[in-house]
């Protein structure tokens, strides 16, 4: 059986357009992460149970539930959503919960007395906070981003089920144009989201090198 | 926009399909318990061939989409093989496998976190690899694993509505069904949000009870044991299993 696999290209192509498209506007729920966990270790029990409630929601509802919701639900609640912006929306909350949960461990993780010496050297909170906690936590951080960076572009797969032309998209319109090459199509559509993670993979390590030289 | 009669008529129908939900969960699991040990173990096997083999599985499914691994299995398979079987095997196994590739990796943390004087020791009294295994590496072992692997059976069945995709009548399937019979999406869509809200909640509160219990029984009722490293507490850092791993969806 010959399998056609130029006449693949310029479909698949333009999927790999929007899956990175949806991937890189998601990866803004990093910013929603990064608030949801400060507000998770805030002094402030009323921030701490806003974003309690924030994390414990979104993480106990799938993400491919959120996303049939935000787009063929809620538009009966009066909000219209484009495709895009509901698949953004939804991943970005669910990750940014489960993003929270990772800057709220990496703070917490960074040793007491490293609180205690900036307290002694009447650092204000916010200096703390900048100076001391985060730099460190952020090296904490990066391998556990690392992974979720992967499962979020695993995650943008699910964008085919509100008809996003994505690349999961591409491959069963092209199932449907090439039916006996189905086995080559989606054999081949795991090899692109499998290079994709290694290149995400390859670059967090490379930068999780270059921020831990020199420290012990 | 919210019509309670329309809920509460549909509501019996969707908790009705959890059972799908439930069983393809349940099945999966347990093909993932077993598909994971059997990658923990082939990855710590003295042939390099099968070693680099169940890596590179580990590392290739991990890395690619579980949704796109069911259509693979689902309608790719049947045209190589010749064989078609049901949505719901299909089903069962592409989570199995998927969630195989995490599970190998709670083993292998759980058997590394085994002090190596254990091991020693285990020579020392001239234990056999069955003896050793058996009576000293797992029962240290597998208590580290229990709660972590309770995690993953949550995260199996919030990802059970991806089934969906390959024609499994599940919970969210059927309420699109129910959206294509009435026009309204509104209400089945959030109650189907609701209720995996609602079972995921409990069951993680059932984990915590059975984490506790099994903390209690593992540390015999003392409330601090001689060695910090062997200290067992609630605390999720405490566990050198958990915290390892982080499955959004």
């Amino acid at each position: 059986m010959h399998t056609p696999w130029n006449e693949f290209v310029p479909l698949l192509w333009e999927g790999l357009l929007v899956t990175l498209e949806v991937a890189i506007y998601s990866a803004a729920a990093i910013l929603l992460s990064a608030a949801g966990g400060l507000c998770r270790v805030s002094a402030s029990p009323a921030v701490q149970w806003l974003a309690k409630i924030y994390i414990g929601l979104f993480r106990g509802i799938p993400l491919l539930v959120l996303l049939i919701w935000v787009y063929f639900a809620l538009p009966f609640a009066g909000v219209e959503l484009p495709k895009v912006a509901a698949a953004v929306l939804a991943i970005g909350l669910n990750y940014g919960a489960f993003g929270s949960e990772i800057v709220r461990s990496a703070i917490q993780a960074v040793p007491p007395g490293q609180r205690e010496a900036a307290v002694a050297l009447n650092f204000t909170p916010a200096q703390r906070m900048i100076h001391i906690i985060l730099p460190q936590a952020l090296v904490r951080m990066l391998p556990p981003f690392g992974n979720l960076l992967i499962e979020l572009v695993k995650a943008t797969s699910l964008i085919y089920f509100i008809t996003l032309s994505d690349l999961t998209y591409q491959a069963m319109i092209l199932r449907n144009n090439f039916l006996p090459s189905t086995a080559q199509i989606f054999g081949l559509l795991l090899v692109i989201y499998f290079l994709l993670s290694t290149v995400i993979s390859t670059g967090v390590g490379w930068l999780e090198r270059r921020l831990t030289e020199g420290r012990v | 926009m919210w019509d309670w009669h329309y809920a509460w008529s549909i509501l019996p129908g969707l908790i009705a399909s959890l059972g799908t939900a439930f069983s393809a969960t349940f099945w999966g699991f347990i093909i993932a318990c077993l598909g994971g040990l059997v990658l923990a173990g082939a990855s710590r096997s003295r042939i390099t061939a099968v070693r680099l083999a169940s890596r590179g599985f580990v590392q290739f499914v991990r890395n690619t989409p579980l949704l796109v691994q069911l259509f693979f299995l689902y309608y790719s398979l049947p045209m190589v093989t010749g064989i078609a079987p049901s949505a719901f095997l299909t089903g069962i196994v592409g989570l199995g496998l998927h969630f195989s590739t995490y599970m190998s990796e709670v083993y292998r943390a759980g058997i590394d976190a085994v002090p190596k004087g254990q091991w020693e020791a285990a020579k020392a009294l001239n234990f056999n690899g069955r003896q050793t295994w058996i009576t000293v590496v797992l029962p240290q072992a597998i208590p580290p694993m229990i709660p972590v692997m309770g995690n993953y059976l949550i995260i199996i069945f919030k990802e059970t509505p991806v089934l969906s995709a390959i024609t499994l009548v599940e919970t969210l399937l059927t309420a699109k069904n129910m959206t294509s019979a009435s026009f309204r999406f509104f209400e089945p869509y959030t109650l189907v949000g609701i209720l995996f809200l609602l079972i995921c909640l409990a069951m993680s509160l059932l984990l915590r009870v059975v984490e506790i219990r099994y903390n209690r029984f593992t540390t015999g009722g003392k409330k601090e044991s001689r060695k910090p490293a062997e200290r067992r507490t609630n605390d999720k850092s405490a566990n050198p299993v958990a915290n390892r791993e982080v499955y959004p969806g």
